[in-house]
């Protein structure tokens, strides 16, 4: 067992655990936050179309996956706003267009689909090393813009209306975090799956909102969270030999369970009800 | 005393409904505001034209003697803002000290952290308004009045020249509301700011308040002096039914 993390496919899978699980879970917490969780799974169906389209017409999908995921990212904000409407429902529509775009994509390749059904589910064992360049440099400016910006982004997670008020640049910096989705949806598909990636935005942190008050512990936690489902499902995946992006999900979902159980803001909401 | 604000023929609208029509209003530097009217008379897009959230259609408006519309991102650090109080998730990761310390995000600005001469500005901020023993307390966990304090430290921490107030006194118990008033008329006193101050009842504003202004329907009917504005029928036009304002 030991002797294959020699292997230089685990090494790169155990990397792509790591960018992975963190930057999911870093862009995981503003998606949560801001209540908009289905942005996720519009995004990574984006991808998913994307990649198709890529597949079909013989041009780079991992290229065209960016191209279509940053395309629903800048549609969703102007829908929203230029067109006032809500945005879970502005995400609604960004998400029927590119599901079908994908469908459509998928019945049109000739012959075996072999290749997009690996984008659909993805396969963390066969990451290559252009793959994680990406990942490390989407991880690297993730974390960087979250330092030097975290003020603002806590602002606009507190409230959006009050941090433009203030004169905090509030849509810039809603946008950038639109993009930024779209950009880690899109480099973490080939490992963990155009139609299961949404789980890794939403679990982890789902699971660290109900452990911590501090939002700086929030994003730390759902970083810890994303990375010990990307690490648990690759284990999972090389000791019973099954695929890697479900386990990953499972694991997510079962970390999520857990902590709502011993979550102290459930004891808070049960008492409040009590009181009340 | 200078002029401050200054509205010039000004509309905005939310899709096909016109919130303000063709308001035109001056104020001077250091004056206390109230803005009286029913619900949906435009009250609170009164206060989103003077600070540029509302979407004006036209008109124009001038803050410290800027254009807002040119100086928007400028003026937005000088106007603090107390909007009508919401219900704050009490799950929600941000704690007391964490959304007052956000009035000081904006001044401080972009790539900047905020240093040891802000952060003894923010519990003093906290202490004033008295809820400095709740800093490390989550926001959501706070009640009505208290968390109505926070918004208005967090607006102190923006060091404004303006102040709008969006009825702070509302959905809270007499006790606290008489907290609320006597708190913003000592910051009133105390900076030297120009406060405008949202309600649609009259005994909620300060003595300090002397002047005022009347909405109904998008439109101004009354314009000048606290003491001169409380005829029974000005005030029973302004609401529609008849009123009579007792002794204050």
């Amino acid at each position: 067992m030991v002797d294959i993390f020699q292997y230089g496919f685990m090494q790169r899978a155990i990397v792509a655990s790591l960018l992975g699980g963190m930057s999911c879970g870093i862009i995981g917490v503003w998606i949560i936050m801001m209540r908009i969780p289905f942005v996720g799974v519009a995004m990574s169906h984006a991808a998913f179309a994307g990649a198709i389209f890529g597949l079909l017409f013989k041009i780079n999908p991992l290229g065209m996956a960016l191209v279509f995921c940053i395309g629903s990212s800048a549609l969703i904000g102007p829908l929203t706003e230029r067109a006032d409407v809500d945005p879970t429902v502005s995400v609604g529509i960004i998400f029927s267009i590119v599901l079908g775009l994908a469908f459509l994509g998928m019945s049109l390749i000739e012959g075996p689909k072999t290749e997009a059904l690996n984008l659909m589910w993805g396969s963390i064992l066969t990451v290559s090393t252009n793959d994680l360049k990406l990942l490390f440099l989407t991880t690297a400016v993730l974390l960087l813009g979250l330092s030097i910006f975290f003020k603002e982004i806590q602002a606009v997670l507190f409230n959006r209306e009050i941090a433009r008020a203030i004169g905090i640049p509030e849509k810039t910096i809603f946008y950038s975090l639109l993009f930024f989705s779209g950009v880690v949806v899109t480099f973490n598909l080939n490992s963990i799956g155009g139609i299961l990636i949404f789980s890794l935005i939403i679990n982890p942190p789902s699971a660290a909102y109900q452990l911590t008050y501090k939002l700086k512990t929030m994003f730390i936690l759902s970083a810890v969270f994303g990375v010990l489902s990307c690490f648990l499902g690759l284990l999972f995946s090389c000791l019973f030999d099954v695929p890697s992006g479900a386990v990953i999900i499972i694991v997510s979902s079962v970390l999520f369970g857990i902590c709502l159980g011993f979550s102290p803001k459930r004891k808070v909401s049960l008492g409040k009800k009590q009181s009340q | 005393m200078g002029t401050i604000i200054e509205i010039k023929n000004v509309t905005v609208s939310y899709r096909e409904c016109v919130a303000l029509k063709d308001v035109s209003l001056t104020v001077k530097k250091g004056t206390f505001l109230g803005v009286i009217g029913p619900n949906g008379a435009g009250k609170t897009t009164l206060l989103t034209a003077i600070n540029g959230l509302g979407k004006i259609v036209s008109g124009t408006v001038n803050v410290l003697g800027l254009n807002l519309k040119e100086n928007e991102h400028q003026l937005r650090k000088e106007i603090a803002y107390v909007p009508q109080s919401y219900n704050i998730d009490p799950r929600l990761p941000i704690s007391v000290h964490d959304a007052v310390k956000i009035g000081r995000t904006g001044r401080v600005g972009l790539c900047r952290k905020l240093k040891t001469n802000d952060y003894r500005a923010i519990d003093r901020a906290l202490d004033l308004v008295g809820v400095g023993n709740l800093k490390n307390r989550p926001i959501g966990h706070l009640s009505s009045g208290e968390q109505q304090k926070v918004a208005i430290a967090r607006a102190l921490l923006q060091e404004p020249k303006v102040m709008l107030l969006d009825e702070p006194t509302s959905n809270l118990d007499p006790g606290a509301q008489q907290e609320i008033i006597e708190l913003i008329q000592t910051i009133y006193r105390n900076n030297k700011l120009t406060v405008i101050f949202v309600t649609h009842i009259l005994r909620h504003l300060p003595d300090s308040c002397k002047e005022l202004i009347f909405l109904r329907r998008g439109k101004i009917i009354y314009a000048g002096g606290f003491k001169e504005s409380l005829k029974k029928e000005l005030l029973s036009h302004l609401y529609h039914c008849s009123i009579e304002a007792l002794a204050l």
